[in-house]
C-alpha cells in the first residue's frame, strides 16, 4: 500500500537518521516529497511511503517512540472551490487524476486519496485557488 | 420558411419567441430537419468562458486641480496606458509588472468591476495647461468617470489543441503542458461555441447585441487576425482558428462571475472573458448551422513544444470523452476554457431574451467575406 505521512520532529529527533533506518530496519519505499527540517530545531517532513501495510505500521511506531509526531496525510491540497470557474486546467495537468473535469457537469473533482501532492495544481491553476496546508 | 429580425423581435416582446441553447437545439437536430427547426426554434442562445489574451479596459480618471498630463500611469503598481490624452488611459488585460508577474492588467479590471480600491500615481512633464508634474491617490469603481471594456479579439472560432512532444514541461498560455504528450488543452466550447453556430457571420456583424461579462455589450468590429482563409470541413466549420470579435461593454455593470483575471504560469496574466450571443433562425440554412454537434466540429491538434507543428487532427465529441488518439498514441485531453460557466451564460441570456428585456439586433455592417492574416517580417532596419 501507499500512504503519505507528515512528520513532525522535535528538536531532539533531528540528530538521527530516520529515513535511513526506515529503509534499511523496516524496509519501506520512501520519497521525500518535502522537507522544513533544521538540525536541533526540529521541523516536519512530507514523505509518501510504499510498503506491506504491517511494515508500514511498525516504522510509524518506531517514529512515534523517538517522539516524532506522524500523521497520516489524507487531504493537504485545498483549493478554494467558491471561487473555481470549472476550467480544467488543474485537472490538464494533474498526473494522478486526483483532479478531475468531465461530463455530464463539466464540474471540477477532487478526489484527495489519489493525490501525491505533487503541487502541479498551484502552478496550473490560472485563478492561483491551490493551496498545500503543509500542517496536520 | 423565412423569418426577419423584426419579426423575431416582435414574438420575443409579446413574450412567444422560441429560445433554445445551442447545446438544446443540436440534440433537437437529430431528430428534426433544418426545416422543422426553422418553424419551431426563433433564437438560439450561444456562449463561450476562456481565456481572451486581447481584452481590455478604457478608463477615465477625472482631473485634478491643478490638473495634469498623465504621461506615465500606474494603477497598483502596474504600467497602463500613458498615451491617451491627459485622463485617460487603457489597461490592457497582460499588462504587468515585472516584479510581480502573476498580477497584471485583467486583476486591476476584476478588481475595478469588484469595486476595491486601486493605488492611482502618475507622472507628467507639466504643460502650461496642466501644470502639476505628479499625483498619488485611490481610485476605485465609483470615483471613474467611465470604465468600458472594449476586447479588440475576443471569441475565437475554433481553436488549436495543444500538446507537448518535448522531454520537459511546458507552461503555456494553453496551460501547463506535460512532456512526452502526456496530456492535451482545449480552448473551446464546441457546439455552444457562439462563432461555431454562425460560421460565415450571417447574422454577427458590427452592432450585434450580446452578454458580455455578465452585462449587455455589443460587437463593435472584426476581431483582429480575423481569418476567413481557415478551410471548411464538410458541416461547414473552419478548422483551426478562424474568425474573431471585437466587443465592448460597460465594466461598471459586469459581474466577476463572468469575467475574471487569471495568470498562466510562466507565460502571464490574461483574462477569462465570459460571451453570450443570440443567433436568430432566419431559414433553413441558419437551423442547420445552429444544430451543428461536436462530433461535427473538428480541429487540429499542435504540438506546441515543437513550434506548434501539426500532430493530428480531431473532433470536440472525441475531446469530451478526455481522451484521443494521436499518432497511435492516447492523450488526456482536458479542456482550458470553462463549459460548466459557458452552459450558464447560454441559460442567462435565454431568460433575458425570454422575458422580453433583450432583443436582437441586426448588423450595421457585416463582418469581411475575405481577410487574411499576414505574419511579420523582419527586414533590416537603417539606423
Amino acid at each position: 500500500m501507499e500512504k503519505k505521512l507528515l512528520l513532525s520532529f522535535p528538536p531532539e529527533a533531528t540528530f538521527q537518521s530516520f529515513a535511513y533506518e526506515l529503509v534499511k530496519d523496516y524496509d519501506l519505499r520512501i520519497n521525500i516529497l518535502k522537507a522544513e527540517i533544521e538540525i536541533g530545531k526540529g521541523g516536519k517532513l512530507l514523505m509518501a511511503i510504499e510498503a506491506p501495510e504491517e511494515n508500514i505500521e511498525r516504522g510509524i511506531a518506531y517514529m512515534k517512540s523517538h517522539g516524532i509526531q506522524v500523521s497520516s496525510l489524507a487531504n493537504k491540497v485545498f483549493y478554494d472551490s467558491s471561487r473555481c470557474v470549472n476550467c480544467g486546467s488543474c485537472a490538464s495537468s494533474c498526473p494522478s487524476g486526483a483532479l478531475s473535469i468531465s461530463a455530464p457537469d463539466w464540474k471540477l473533482k477532487f478526489d484527495a486519496e489519489k493525490c501525491i501532492v505533487c503541487k502541479l495544481c498551484l502552478k496550473s491553476c490560472p485563478m492561483k485557488l491551490f493551496s498545500i496546508e503543509f500542517t496536520e | 420558411m423565412k423569418k426577419t429580425v423584426a419579426e423575431i423581435n416582435e414574438k420575443i416582446r409579446s413574450g412567444k419567441a422560441v429560445v433554445m441553447t445551442a447545446e438544446e437545439v443540436a440534440e433537437l437536430g437529430r431528430t428534426l430537419s433544418p426545416a422543422e427547426i426553422v418553424e419551431k426554434v426563433d433564437v438560439v442562445t450561444t456562449a463561450t468562458f476562456g481565456a481572451m489574451c486581447s481584452s481590455g479596459a478604457f478608463l477615465n480618471f477625472g482631473h485634478t486641480e491643478p490638473p495634469i498630463r498623465m504621461e506615465r500611469i500606474e494603477l497598483n503598481g502596474v504600467r497602463v496606458s500613458g498615451g491617451l490624452a491627459a485622463v485617460d488611459t487603457y489597461v490592457g488585460a497582460t499588462d504587468c509588472n515585472p516584479e510581480r508577474p502573476d498580477y497584471g492588467g485583467s486583476h486591476i479590471i476584476e478588481d475595478i468591476i469588484n469595486g476595491k480600491d486601486i493605488v492611482l500615481e502618475a507622472w507628467g512633464k507639466g504643460t502650461d495647461c496642466y501644470p502639476r508634474r505628479h499625483v498619488r491617490t485611490i481610485i476605485n469603481r465609483d470615483t471613474l468617470n467611465e470604465a468600458i471594456l472594449y476586447n479588440p479579439r475576443n471569441c475565437y472560432q475554433n481553436y488549436n489543441v495543444a500538446t507537448n512532444g518535448t522531454d520537459k514541461i511546458k507552461y503555456t498560455y494553453m496551460g501547463t503542458l506535460l512532456p512526452h504528450m502526456h496530456n492535451c488543452s482545449y480552448s473551446s466550447a464546441g457546439e455552444l461555441s457562439p462563432l461555431l453556430n454562425d460560421p460565415e457571420c450571417r447574422t454577427i456583424g458590427l452592432g450585434t447585441r450580446i452578454f458580455l461579462g455578465g452585462a449587455v455589450g455589443y460587437v463593435t468590429w472584426n476581431g483582429t487576425q480575423f481569418n476567413t482563409t481557415k478551410p471548411n470541413n464538410e458541416h461547414g466549420v473552419p478548422i483551426g482558428n478562424a474568425r474573431t470579435l471585437a466587443v465592448v461593454g460597460n465594466l461598471k455593470e459586469m459581474d466577476t462571475e463572468f469575467i475574471r483575471g487569471a495568470y498562466f504560469e510562466k507565460y502571464g496574466t490574461t483574462m477569462y472573458v465570459g460571451i453570450g450571443i443570440p443567433i436568430p433562425v432566419l431559414d433553413e440554412d441558419m437551423a442547420r448551422r445552429v444544430s451543428i454537434r461536436n462530433d461535427q466540429i473538428e480541429t487540429n491538434v499542435v504540438d506546441y513544444g515543437n513550434g506548434c507543428a501539426h500532430v493530428g487532427r480531431t473532433n470536440y465529441a472525441a475531446l469530451r470523452t478526455g481522451e484521443i488518439e494521436v499518432a497511435g498514441k492516447r492523450i488526456k485531453a482536458t479542456p482550458l476554457s470553462s463549459l460548466d460557466k459557458a452552459r450558464r451564460i447560454a441559460e442567462v441570456l435565454k431568460g433575458w431574451i425570454e422575458s422580453g428585456e433583450f432583443t436582437l439586433t441586426e448588423p450595421v455592417r457585416p463582418m469581411p467575406a475575405e481577410s487574411a492574416v499576414k505574419p511579420l517580417k523582419i527586414t533590416q532596419v537603417e539606423d
